[in-house]
């Protein structure tokens, strides 16, 4: 039952980056380029170069890609922007044609590459409906079948006859969404589809993709939301600079990503201020957890206090400024959010400079797991988010299972996003009990 | 779940690999995305008067309003000659196959980079995208043509027996637009000047094809030559089996059906060869 859905072979993709026209030529430059190509020809020739002008920058966005993936698989596919995962994509979905290697793909293959493609804002909902269901390869019996349930899950019902320009965003996107939700083929591509929509629709996605994974389809998932990955995905690859970097289970590639370029996880530093995260007024330059003895640390005894510091300079004076830290759970759950509250510099316009500000969070507050930080910076007025990492840096809290936890000698699965320890008392009397002597040995379980 | 076994036991194999030479047409696939044509054609007629204040009769005032023109300056000033039948009539149903084959042209040769977002999302068959353009106009067409009727009745003049052989006039100016419009789509993806060098070509192509005058001014050999242009052929077909006009039009359509056929395959071949590349260059 379980053969080899996808299968890639040293696929490489190569494109030709021409100076600043990279995409389309225009004739004046082909004709230029065509009377004058044999003079420069030959005297790179004689001058033993190759033709080292504007036609010498080629990108191999993909190289030496190779992996097989079985029926039923859900696989996420990570990097950095640039690495290649949406070309992998656009390979495997056929939509542009590999430069070598070589691949198989078995069963009819449905791409999610930015939902609402085709959709056409002069045609109503339901007209739309038929026509993206059309592009995406539905055929016309499978979109009548499927037509109310379609328009059940975008919940659009009382605007399927109103032209999709009238739509909110919101609409819009649930619509598009639903339409390739509701797509059977075996294998599914998906790219990012939960960066949009409010949170109860990305919770609604997820389920899908679950649901999708659950029927026995393949599914790969590109995405850069860490959470959504390691709990949808059990096997993650991760492509960097084009090639396959790592492929096994998702948590461990996902630490190796986070990983990359870092000793770890925990810290993570912008050391060219161009590639930096930045807005007009601030730049992110280091996001970093520290243990209460000031060590980087990625690994965080549940028990223990830490920080949480931003390190980030600000080249425009004058601007109030809310850094601000989000904590993120495996389940994409947002844990909490911490706003600083520096009395120092609250509601002060900051003057140009390198500041580093740091939030200390008491020990027995998160649950165990891994808790992904996403570092914001916006200025207060006008509120103009300055930078927003998500996935800055990340960590794991750990519970020595010692007895003075929240756990207390408890070492079963502990539900809940946050484990504060809470102070317990109890009153004992014998008085008006039923069962005296049952009660005290109660199970303590969940 | 047995259903489901049975159905990977025939599940289709796509296979990737680089593309290099010229490839086949893929007319197969074209055949198994045919409700995606249809959805196309479906959608293009639907948007095209889309917020225009007088919808669909755009498709009639054009080709009536050029024949306005063309009769006061033609007919009417300059006295060109029509065949013996009424200028008005003479040029319009002309203008009808016409108006159809240089909105196909026009519109056709956008038609890929109109959808470059489909073209860099979405794996198709590409062409599907000229094809409908071109298949659309075919309303437009119906419409203007129940015009010419409506004035051949004005003009008391009845259709002779050789109207059974429209269709495959309108097919040879179809054939005409699709082939055009194949090239010129697919370079237009990599030259955009294309759609600056198509009115231009529109304008001398319009010229280039008896509807303004009639193909008996041009001499035996000359018409020859002249019945390259494939439109020649159209014109002088719809003329004839129409108006029943004396130009017999066997061979300049056997010369203009095969430049026709021509145009499409080359089109098709280049098309074909054009688009493993459009993804990454649109």
């Amino acid at each position: 039952m379980s053969g080899i859905a996808v299968r890639a072979e040293k696929l490489g993709k190569k494109y030709h980056i021409c100076g600043k026209a990279a995409g389309y030529r225009t004739l004046r430059e082909t004709v230029a380029e065509t009377f004058t190509a044999p003079f420069r020809r030959a005297g790179s020739f004689l001058s033993g170069e190759r033709h080292k002008a504007c036609r010498s920058k080629e990108i191999w966005a993909l190289r030496d890609v190779s992996f097989e993936i079985r029926e039923g698989e859900i696989v996420g596919i990570i990097g950095r922007n640039g690495a290649g995962k949406s070309t992998l994509l656009k390979v495997l979905s056929r939509i542009t044609a590999p430069t070598v290697g070589y691949g198989e793909i078995r069963g009819r293959i449905g791409s999610l590459l930015e939902v609402g493609t085709g959709f056409h804002p002069e045609l109503t909902g339901r007209e739309n409906i038929y026509l993206n269901g059309a592009i995406l390869g539905m055929r016309r019996v499978e979109i009548n079948r499927k037509f109310d349930e379609i328009v059940a899950f975008a919940e659009v019902d009382t605007f399927i006859d109103t032209p999709v320009k009238y739509y909110s965003s919101g609409m819009y996107l649930r619509l598009a969404f639903a339409v390739a939700a509701h797509l059977e083929p075996e294998i599914l591509l998906v790219d990012e589809v939960l960066a949009v929509g409010d949170a109860r629709f990305q919770k609604r996605c997820l389920n899908k993709m679950h649901e999708v994974g659950k029927q026995g389809r393949t599914v790969l998932f590109v995405s850069h939301n860490m959470p959504a990955i390691t709990r949808l995905c059990e096997r993650t690859i991760l492509l960097d600079e084009g090639g396959v970097l790592a492929d096994g289970p998702s948590a461990r590639v996902v630490s190796t990503y986070l990983n990359t370029g870092h000793g770890t996880m925990a810290e993570r530093e912008w050391s060219d201020p161009s590639k930096a995260p930045s807005g007009d007024v601030a730049r992110l330059r280091a996001v970093r957890i520290r243990a209460e003895d000031g060590q980087i640390i990625d690994a965080l005894d549940i028990r223990r206090p830490f920080g949480v510091e931003m390190e980030y300079e600000v080249f425009r004076a004058g601007f109030v400024l809310l850094p601000n830290f989000h904590f993120i759970n495996e389940d994409g759950v947002e844990v909490f959010a911490l706003i600083d509250l520096d009395p120092d510099w609250r509601r002060r316009p900051r003057p140009a400079g390198r500041y580093v500000s740091t939030v200390h969070l008491p020990g027995n507050i998160l649950a165990e797991g891994t808790l992904f930080v996403r570092a914001n910076v916006c200025t207060l007025d006008p509120q103009i988010i300055q930078f927003d990492v998500p996935e800055a840096v990340a960590f794991q809290v750990i519970d020595s299972l010692d007895g003075d936890s929240a756990r207390g000698d408890f070492a079963g699965t502990f539900p809940g996003v946050v484990r504060p320890l809470a102070k317990w008392t109890t009153e004992f009397s014998t008085n008006g009990c039923k069962s005296p002597g049952e009660r005290e040995d109660a199970k303590h379980g969940f | 779940m047995e259903a489901k076994s049975l159905k990977a036991a025939s599940l289709p194999v796509i296979y990737l690999k680089p593309l290099k030479g010229w490839v086949s047409l893929g007319l197969r696939e074209i055949a198994e995305y045919h409700e995606l044509l249809y959805f196309f054609i479906w959608r293009d007629i639907k948007i095209r008067y889309k917020q225009t204040f007088l919808g669909a009769s755009w498709a009639i005032i054009q080709p009536l309003f050029t024949m306005v023109v063309f009769s006061l300056f033609f007919g009417r000033l300059a006295k060109v000659p029509s065949d013996g039948i009424p200028y008005p009539l003479f040029s319009f149903a002309a203008l009808v196959p016409w108006t159809f084959f240089a909105n196909g042209l026009s519109l056709g040769a956008n038609s890929v980079v109109n959808s470059s977002n489909l073209v860099t999302k979405v794996y198709f068959p590409r062409l599907v995208m000229p094809l409908a353009t071109v298949l659309s106009g075919a309303v437009d067409f119906a419409l203007a043509f129940a015009v010419l009727m409506g004035m051949m009745f004005y003009y008391g003049m009845v259709p002779t027996v050789n109207i059974i052989w429209l269709p495959m006039f309108f097919l040879l100016s179809l054939v005409t637009a699709v082939g055009v419009s194949l090239w010129s789509s697919a370079l237009n993806v990599q030259f955009r000047d294309v759609r600056f060098i198509i009115p231009f070509v529109t304008q001398f192509w319009l010229f280039a094809t008896p509807i303004a005058y009639p193909s008996s001014l041009l001499s035996g050999n000359w018409r020859t030559l002249y019945s390259v242009n494939p439109m020649v052929g159209v014109v002088e077909g719809f003329r004839w089996a129409l108006l029943g006009t004396n130009t017999s039009p066997g061979p300049i359509v056997v010369i203009s059906s095969m430049t026709a056929l021509l145009i499409l395959i080359s089109g098709a071949f280049y098309f074909r060869h054009m688009e493993k590349n459009f993804a990454d260059i649109i």
